[in-house]
């Protein structure tokens, strides 16, 4: 038996009207990797994170609950989850994320915000202010669920006078830069992702690497945003031999996330399928979206296979090995 | 015998575009599911007011991951991914009472 749609789909809707996020996180957990490093709260310019690596290893735990559901008689069951969860929050008993997980996403973004700041980039951060882009549920086709929060989304900025953000994944990179913009009038935020902003920055690196990397394209950072070159020529300054699978650029192949809530199997099959053309060119793989990095990591299990986010080469290159662990720790 | 009803065709939102698909296949070919009567056979069946034969295809519709690998190679230009996500939004309304 497959997942009930309805109730699947009803979860995570009631879950971003009622709580501002399909998978409501806490403060602490939204905020956290911010803890220490200064930056101002808000601002003309932010660094907009829009809670997508935050929830990583959350959606890694849903996720494997939900494919242990799919074919029990639990499914049978979800309607009345549904019904609890406009009251309580049950996705928060459901999912238990490993603190390692939590900690390594939290790196990822201190990375960015540091490289940003190394680059000479000022910007501000709007800390427990800052929303969910609603990527998850405009993608399911709720759309008048999801027009009401982006309209939240666009009054939060324009409270906050936030004329440009820099993002940090291709989903709220195109949710920003071209649907809210479509579905809202007056938006006109400036949006970059920090890939493009570090490109256009060109800034010192201060470690040479040594190795050869396969990229992974996200499929919306390539075919929606055209972000394609920008990650190639910043590893290739590092010093890494960038290398790419039959299938990358325009023609990348999908890891399966965005069929994650409702189909785990199929998305996991997808992701194997992925993780095997990729492992046919080399075993160092690179990814640029968090989203894309759960799901290869779960599907490529305990192969020889490593797989980092694209920040990790970078960091490594702008501090040095030492100064990036040391730096980055919570 | 497949009934047709023209007002699903009338009813359905108006930015779903498949008018110039030409039945050519190259979504069908290059897409990464393997999905069978997306999109060019579903789109025939909406255009066609074939409303049964469409809503039967709930799985199929959220199959879909939305890549676009079929989007940015088709000859005709049909924005296959947002209307995907328009049928979804058909479902919701219609068959799951979501955003009404």
């Amino acid at each position: 038996m497959s997942l009930p749609k309805k109730a699947v789909l009803g979860i995570l809707t009631d879950n971003l009207s009622r709580r501002r996020s399909v998978l409501p996180l806490s403060r602490n957990v939204a905020t956290e990797w911010a803890r220490g490093l200064d930056i101002p709260r808000g601002g003309k310019t932010v660094l907009y994170t829009g809670h997508m690596y935050q929830l990583i290893p959350f959606i890694g735990a849903m996720a494997d609950q939900m494919k242990a559901f799919e074919d029990s008689w639990v499914t049978s069951l979800m309607d009345y989850g549904r019904l609890v969860n406009k009251v309580i929050n049950i996705s928060s008993f459901m999912t238990r994320a490993k603190n390692e997980e939590r900690q390594a996403q939290n790196r990822t973004l201190r990375s960015i915000a540091m490289l940003l700041r190394e680059s000479g980039v000022q910007f501000g951060y709007l800390y427990d202010e800052e929303l969910y882009s609603g990527a998850l549920v405009y993608d399911q086709g709720v759309d008048k669920v999801f027009l009401s929060h982006a309209r939240v989304v666009q009054k939060m900025l324009a409270d906050h006078g936030v004329k440009k953000a820099i993002t940090v994944d291709p989903h709220t990179t195109n949710m920003l830069r071209h649907v809210y913009p479509e579905v809202l009038d007056g938006f006109g935020l400036e949006v970059q992702s920090y890939l493009e902003v570090l490109v256009e920055r060109n800034s010192e690196i201060k470690q040479q690497l040594d190795g050869r990397v396969i990229v992974h394209d996200s499929c919306v950072y390539a075919r929606h945003e055209g972000i394609i070159e920008q990650p190639r020529d910043m590893l290739k300054r590092t010093g890494l031999t960038v290398e790419s699978p039959e299938l990358s650029g325009s023609l990348t192949h999908c890891c399966g996330g965005p069929i994650e809530s409702l189909f785990p199997k199929k998305a996991h099959a997808i992701a194997e399928k992925r993780i095997e053309q990729l492992a046919a060119t080399g075993d160092n793989i690179v990814t640029m979206c968090p989203i894309c990095l759960v799901n290869l990591k779960h599907a490529a299990g305990e192969d020889n296979i490593k797989i980092k986010d694209i920040s990790e080469y970078f960091a490594e290159a702008f501090f040095g090995v030492s100064r990036t662990a040391e730096s980055v720790r919570t | 015998m497949t009934a047709i009803n023209t007002l699903f065709i009338e009813s359905m939102d108006q930015r779903f575009d498949a008018a110039a698909c030409m039945n050519c296949g190259v979504c069908t070919a290059l897409c990464p599911m393997e999905i069978g009567p997306l999109p060019r056979v579903l789109f025939r069946q909406v255009m066609l007011g074939l409303e049964e034969k469409v809503m039967a295809n709930t799985d199929t519709i959220f199959s879909c991951l939305l890549c676009k690998m079929c989007e940015v190679n088709c000859p005709a230009g049909v924005p296959i991914a947002e209307n995907v996500r328009l049928l979804r939004n058909r479902i919701n309304t219609t068959m799951y009472g979501l955003g009404r």
